[in-house]
């Protein structure tokens, strides 16, 4: 198989299991994302891939051949560390031709192939500075930089954008995909953040408690979540607990819900109804005679600017709604309110 | 000047008069002392007599000299070769075996130059010492004693100062940053070349510093040459305090320290100065 595939990996420290048992196979070019909270393995994951930690089980291969016993150095990887690392005894210039000048490259190939990369990451000119006169976003962009600079064959990127600035990250987020698109290399990033995981991948691996929860493209798994961790992860998420009434409807509240798909599920199962803030709408008209709604109190109003959250009190659950400031009903808190959850946007997950 | 400056000016104070009163004074009696000299009837005679500056210009005390500042430059070449991995393991070790090797360090800096002078003459001589376990080995025919020679007192030396040079070593290490180690493996250097190329320059203040602490250190080590050598293997120190205490000859004994000062110094100096450029 051509790609990353990753087989029955598993890595145990002591009696502490890391990573469980886990499957996966990428195509060469994507961008992939190992999305997931701290500590449920995605970076531990990432290290075996670059070699750094051996696999207690299971192999790693790329393009057919096999990595799993090839030493780091002999790797045709690139990686970003959380902190960078870039060496503060070397220039920028000396940081970027690093690989190169450690297998013999001259010093004029090692000093224009420092100069190409420094353009590709649009810091032209700065071969000279030291590390510690940079900011946070070029040092960034120097360790991508110096990472490309024998372009590996697969990229990867441990938290890339923790050590940015909030409004820095966005605009790396999205240079970071286009630069891998261009390239057209095989790159992982490891991230807690599913804003970054939805803006550049074309697949994420949520993973939780060292498994993988579910694989797909980022698009697929938030309208079709597999299960509530998965849900609660990527974007907000309505949990309403409720029971299987029939093949096609739940009850929630007093009230009964039509759904897209009921799963696997049987009469009678305690379910999670899941929903999407931007799927929900609140009105102040009563909707007796339309299906899937349920009534509530509004208990907060979050005016964001871009858009307007509402949270309401359903039966003692709560239930957000997302809707932009134009289209927005006229509601204050403590005001009875109806909420309608439209078929298509209601999930069944389990309990 | 504001308050805050005033107040902050005061703060320093304390240490000032102490530095002062400890360093500063009896630095400028021993220049005085040097240029004394020793009349027969009226002891110390003031004057600004360079004669026993004179008197160190001949070759005995010239290579006497140059015998202290080769043997301690070798002390410290030598512990450094052998503390330096040794501290960037310890680095690398969990916090519980870390702490109590550093407390097995710790410990042995309890140890006098005396209790390690005379442990290590035992450890050297013919009787009782190591050339026993030599023989036994098949290696020699005959116990043997290694001491007192040159090569007695630079392993004594270097037993002094191996604990100084892996806890002044240490911080460093334990300040690097360990990704970027692993930044070099992943952009395909073997772990030597990860060490040669990225740990040793990364912790080059650090070896310039401990280098001189150490070295200054062994240059003032009297009791270890003095006892593990015999008197051609004596280092300007012992001599200082040979002439001072045996020979109560304060004033010559005051020149040498003078003369001790300025080549330690000038040679702090050079290593400082050479050792300057791109550091992190």
């Amino acid at each position: 198989m051509t790609g990353l595939v990753i087989s029955g990996i598993t890595k145990k420290f002591g009696n502490f299991t890391a990573v469980n048992n886990i499957d996966l196979h990428f195509n060469k070019g994507e961008m992939i994302c190992f999305l997931g909270p701290s500590g449920c393995g995605k970076t531990t994951l990432l290290r075996m891939i670059a070699g750094l930690e051996e696999p207690t089980n299971g192999s790693i291969s790329f393009d057919d051949s096999d990595l799993t016993r090839v030493p780091v150095h002999e790797r045709s990887i690139g990686m970003v560390f959380q902190s960078f690392a870039l060496f503060p005894h070397l220039s920028v210039g000396e940081n970027i031709s690093y690989a190169l000048k450690i297998r013999g490259y001259s010093r004029s190939d090692c000093e224009d192939r420092a100069r190409v990369l420094l353009d590709k990451v649009h810091l032209p000119g700065i071969e000279d500075r030291r590390i510690s006169q940079l900011s946070g976003g070029q040092r960034q962009r120097v360790a991508i930089a110096r990472a490309l600079a024998l372009d590996p064959k697969i990229f990867l990127l441990d938290e890339p954008m923790s050590a940015l600035d909030a409004n820095l990250r966005e605009a790396m987020q999205i240079e970071l995909r286009q630069l891998q698109q261009e390239l057209g290399i095989t790159t992982v990033v490891v991230t807690h953040d599913q804003t970054e995981a939805m803006t550049m991948a074309d697949q994420i691996v949520v993973m939780g408690n060292a498994r993988v929860l579910q694989t797909g493209a980022p698009t697929d798994i938030y309208k079709n979540p597999a299960n509530k961790e998965v849900a609660s992860f990527l974007g907000t998420s309505n949990l309403l607990p409720a029971k299987v009434t029939s093949d096609t409807t739940v009850e929630t509240a007093g009230h009964s819900f039509g759904v897209a798909s009921i799963g696997g599920f049987s009469k009678g199962d305690e379910v999670l109804l899941m929903s999407r803030p931007e799927d929900v709408t609140v009105s102040v008209d009563e909707q007796e005679t339309a299906d899937n709604w349920v009534s509530g109190t509004v208990t907060f109003i979050r005016d964001i600017g871009a858009i307007i959250e509402i949270l309401v009190d359903c039966g003692g659950h709560e239930v957000i709604s997302v809707i932009t400031p134009k289209d927005c009903p006229d509601v204050s808190v403590g005001k009875t309110v109806s909420v309608q959850i439209p078929k298509s946007a209601c999930h069944v997950l389990a309990n | 000047m504001s308050e805050k400056g005033i107040a902050n000016k005061l703060l320093l104070l304390p240490s000032s008069l102490v530095i002062g009163a400890f360093v500063i004074v009896p630095c400028a009696l021993v220049l005085l002392a040097s240029l004394a000299s020793i009349s027969d009837s009226e002891g110390w005679v003031f004057a600004l007599d360079l004669s026993n500056f004179a008197r160190f210009f001949s070759w005995f005390y010239i290579e006497r000299a140059l015998f202290s500042i080769g043997l301690c430059m070798m002390v410290v070449v030598i512990s450094l070769l052998l503390a330096y991995p040794f501290a960037y393991f310890l680095s690398g070790f969990s916090a519980k075996v870390k702490n109590i090797w550093l407390i097995y360090i710790l410990a042995q800096l309890t140890l006098s130059e005396v209790l390690i002078a005379f442990s290590w003459q035992i450890l050297l001589s013919r009787k009782s010492g190591l050339s026993n376990i030599l023989v036994s080995l098949g290696l020699f025919d005959k116990p043997f004693a290694m001491t007192p020679s040159a090569t007695g007192v630079l392993l004594g030396l270097v037993y002094l100062v191996i604990p100084f040079m892996i806890l002044l070593l240490y911080p460093a290490f334990s300040r690097m940053d360990k990704s970027l180690v692993e930044a070099a493996r992943t952009l395909g250097a073997s772990p030597l070349r990860s060490f040669f190329t990225v740990v040793v320059p990364t912790t080059k203040s650090a070896i310039i510093s401990s280098s001189v602490t150490v070295f200054v250190l062994t240059l003032g080590a009297v009791i270890v040459p003095q006892v593990l050598g015999a008197p051609k293997h004596w280092t300007l120190s012992v001599l200082i305090m040979d002439q001072a205490v045996f020979n109560s000859n304060v004033p010559f004994a005051s020149a040498l320290a003078v003369v001790l000062l300025l080549l330690s110094g000038g040679v702090i100096g050079t290593i400082f100065f050479l050792g300057k450029g791109k550091t992190a």
